[in-house]
């Protein structure tokens, strides 16, 4: 890319009004019936040549069982748009993608239709100067991986010749434990190398997250408090409000640890303790992620300091909800977990000593994902103990979604004749206080792969290392007992709150 | 909600502001710019309703300083300031200023604006019509950071753009140059394409637009190659066609909104370039608010010189109301013949033109 742009008179880092627009390139999705492909991928392709950055002559391969002509293909595209696209729908952005979608119909295992797939996408580099550049990414489900990786290599579509690219982008799980997620590297990497494979963690493509760096290392305000010296404890969250929903297939036997700690949580956490990379380039942050991942350690007590949980029937928001076991298609002794909470240790100098908790669980109170770093209490207070009865710990909490933005708690008098401390919030929101409103994480995802920038893409060695963290727990959790039981609509088991009472702290309310 | 206040004070009107705000309960305020539109009754409403939309995206403070017309001695001998203040709904997410002036504070506007700028923020000063000469040193533009001035909507774009250019100070910027974003992008993206030099250039739109010339002196800056400007019906930019020794590259948007993108080899490509509303150029000029060096850099290579070095290709081409018919076969001539002669060479760039004049 740089090699191009380097060499065109039109490019100049100075100007800063011109976006990055991906190369001459197409797009493949397997699975364009599924429910991301047409909540999330199709609107995001729109949205990306909404606002002008996809290359003249895009194109967009849908590959799926059904039998669709390539109009029915375009009409299905256009639901999608219309539907979820964040930006406002344009006939003539519209009449520019249409020119480029096509479909491919076919099993994955069907050798004539992935022959097909290569003469349309032929085809599409004569009609639309695409330059043999394609992506493919998979909205399969895992099972599926090494069969379609092996038809790709099988029909020479991985084949990266006369400079152009091959790209293959995988959704999560990454495996279901550190075995499973090496086999299922080797298969992908054994047809792409290493940096043509882009594993999507959608948390990364969001604002709030990217935010977390420039929060932590373009300001000196933080920085210098980062640090076990100031800081009590971190709190990472995610919850959902709702269940399983139709997922009880692949829901049940994998659970919320696997599902979500693995991955989203465990890269929250690095991003937050990891030290300042040398430059924001793809291998100085992998490089950082890498080494914090590498110093948790896990506590000796894994009874004491993990609490899994399966929701129970119960009331959430004002809507009668199920237990889990009471789910269609859930064996009514499961023990997966719906809720997971874990402590987790970082090794090193700057954390030593400084618990992160690390909580997801569906069925919550609401819907929500922050980090709250939560500092010490002042060492000394000049104010009497009746002043500062209600002044809880100083606390920054990025909020990842929904409502993004950063929040500061701190204490303040309250007005009157009295000294009186209580805690307040300083609130920094997205919505408010932007120049631009945030595009959607997927957006930034699929154009940075037709970039090839591997910034927000997790690699082989975070995966793995986040699976040696989590390994032991789940081994631990099938030998040892079962989730406990927590009614829906609320924020988890009380063993949960007892193992922070047991450190004498407790979790948020997010 | 809507505050009237008549014959009043910029004090008056913050105080305004604040009860404003605690009435319809949003004490807490998180806006990230003034915006400081400066106009007449005429244009005034077209301006806000475009801010308006633009502040969806940079939620601001806006403040419309309309100077009135006074048309007797006694008018002009009064000084009054008249002041709406509209917060909530009636302000899209920002707040609204409408500041009408009479008589002598009309000199003094600046006075006016001073006390509701909001704090560290920074201040946009825009003129939809009628800018300043000398914008920076203007009393209300020395206030802002950026500058934005529209010579499209000047009586003669072109003199407007070489005083522009004799005025230009970081921070300036003009409407005309945020319209032609699109089209660099694309032309930036079709050279990302091919792998070849550009030998010269035309860009071909309507009379009077000053984009026309703004791009012509970009492409010609970046690619140090003669750029020859033509005129067609329009509406705006309608064509650039870049020859190269790979062939010619033309981005053709005949309709002012759906463009084909031609490259020498490759198969045409359609392109959605739509002409955007004035509310879309605020929002991306609020975007970034440092000096756009690029826009100096262009501004500033001057449409003499753009004529100069055009007439050193082709003589005729610059005379305008040229008949099409003659300059494209000249044109194409010029671009086949290309490969041959390396493009660097001024002499060797002479030979081609010299053929086609022949012709």
């Amino acid at each position: 890319m740089s090699a191009v742009h380097g060499a065109n008179p039109l490019r100049d880092a100075a100007d800063r009004r011109l976006p990055r627009i991906a190369g001459p390139s197409g797009l493949v999705i397997f699975g364009v019936t599924g429910d991301l492909s047409r909540k999330k991928l199709m609107p995001a392709v729109y949205d990306l040549a909404n606002r002008g950055l996809l290359p003249p002559g895009f194109s967009l391969i849908g590959f799926a069982r059904r039998e669709w002509a390539d109009e029915d293909f375009a009409e299905e595209v256009y639901e999608a748009v219309k539907q979820h696209a964040r930006t406002p729908f344009r006939e003539e952005v519209w009449q520019q993608l249409i020119q480029g979608m096509r479909f491919v119909q076919g099993d994955f295992d069907d050798d004539t239709a992935f022959e097909q797939l290569k003469s349309t996408i032929e085809e599409l580099d004569k009609a639309q100067g695409t330059g043999g550049n394609f992506a493919f990414y998979l909205s399969v489900p895992p099972k599926f991986f090494p069969l379609v990786v092996q038809q790709l290599k099988k029909h020479g579509l991985a084949d990266q010749k006369d400079g152009s690219w091959r790209r293959a982008v995988i959704e999560k799980p990454f495996g279901h434990d550190l075995v499973s997620a090496k086999e299922l590297n080797e298969v992908v990497h054994e047809v792409f190398p290493p940096e043509a494979v882009f594993r999507i963690d959608h948390y990364l493509g969001k604002e709030t997250v990217q935010n977390i760096l420039a929060l932590r290392f373009a300001n000196t305000l933080f920085e210098p408090i980062w640090n076990r010296s100031y800081v009590d404890h971190v709190q990472i969250t995610m919850a959902e409000d709702i269940g399983i929903g139709g997922r009880a297939g692949y829901y049940d036997g994998i659970g919320a640890a696997r599902d979500v700690i693995q991955n989203h949580l465990l890269q929250l956490l690095a991003l937050t303790a990891m030290e300042e990379p040398a430059s924001f380039d793809a291998d100085a942050l992998a490089a950082e992620k890498t080494k914090v991942l590498g110093a948790v350690k896990l506590p000796k007590d894994l009874g004491k300091s993990t609490v899994r949980g399966q929701y129970a029937a119960g009331w959430q928001g004002g809507a009668k909800a199920v237990g889990y076991l009471q789910e269609d298609g859930i064996d009514p002794q499961s023990k997966t977990d719906t809720y997971a909470a874990i402590k987790l240790e970082i090794d090193n100098r700057r954390w030593a000593g400084v618990p992160f908790y690390l909580r997801t669980g569906k069925r919550l109170g609401r819907r929500v994902t922050e980090i709250a770093v939560v500092f010490q209490r002042a060492p000394h207070s000049p104010f009497d103990h009746t002043a500062t009865e209600e002044l809880g710990r100083n606390a920054i909490v990025i909020r990842v979604q929904p409502d993004e933005g950063v929040t500061v708690r701190f204490g303040s008098k309250v007005p009157g004749t009295q000294m009186e401390i209580r805690d307040v919030s300083m609130d920094f929101a997205y919505g408010e206080s932007f120049t631009e409103s945030s595009p959607e994480a997927y957006e930034r995802l699929i154009l940075d792969v037709l970039l090839g920038d591997s910034n927000l893409f997790p690699r082989v060695e975070e995966v793995e290392l986040s699976w040696k963290i989590l390994d032991p727990i789940e081994q631990f959790w099938d030998t040892h007992g079962k989730p406990a039981q927590y009614q829906s609509g609320t924020w988890g088991p009380v063993e949960a709150d007892e193992m922070l009472a047991r450190d004498g702290r407790s979790w948020r309310r997010p | 909600m809507k505050t009237d206040l008549t014959d009043t004070t910029s004090s008056k009107i913050n105080k305004a502001l604040v009860l404003g705000r605690r009435a319809i309960g949003t004490p807490a305020v998180g806006m990230v710019l003034t915006l400081v539109i400066v106009t007449d009754e005429e244009n005034a409403y077209d301006a806000l309703k475009a801010a308006n939309e633009a502040s969806r995206e940079h939620p601001s403070r806006t403040l419309v300083v309309i100077k009135r017309v006074s048309r007797s001695p006694r008018d002009r001998a009064q000084a009054r300031l008249d002041a709406e203040v509209r917060l909530g709904a009636d302000a899209s997410t920002g707040e609204t200023v409408v500041l009408r002036l009479y008589g002598e504070v009309v000199d003094h506007a600046q006075s006016v604006v001073l006390p509701l700028l909001l704090p560290d923020a920074p201040v946009v000063v825009w003129w939809p019509v009628n800018a300043p000469s000398d914008p920076a040193n203007d009393p209300l533009g020395a206030l802002a950071q950026r500058r934005v001035t529209d010579t499209y909507a000047a009586e003669q774009p072109i003199q407007e753009l070489t005083a522009r250019a004799d005025a230009y100070t970081p921070g300036d910027t003009d409407l005309s140059w945020t319209r032609i974003t699109p089209w660099r992008s694309m032309l930036a993206a079709a050279l990302d394409q091919v792998v070849c030099e550009v030998t010269s250039a035309e860009v071909e739109g309507e009379e009077f637009n000053p984009s026309v010339e703004l791009l012509a002196m970009w492409l010609a800056d970046r690619l140090k190659v003669p750029v020859r400007r033509s005129k067609s019906a329009g509406p705006g930019l309608t064509s650039v066609r870049m020859e190269t020794d790979a062939g010619p590259i033309v981005l053709d948007r005949p309709d002012g909104s759906l463009a084909t993108l031609s490259i020498e080899g490759q198969p045409d490509r359609a392109v959605a370039l739509k002409r955007r509303e004035t509310a879309e150029l605020i929002a991306e000029e609020l975007r970034r608010l440092d000096p756009d060096d690029t826009y100096a850099t262009a501004l500033r290579f001057g449409v003499e010189r753009l004529d100069e070095e055009a007439a050193t290709v082709a003589p005729e081409t610059v005379v305008d109301t040229v008949v099409e018919t003659v300059v494209e076969p000249a044109a194409e001539t010029a671009g086949e013949a290309a490969p041959a002669a390396p493009a660097a060479k001024p002499a060797s760039k002479k030979a081609p033109a010299r053929k086609a004049a022949a012709k």
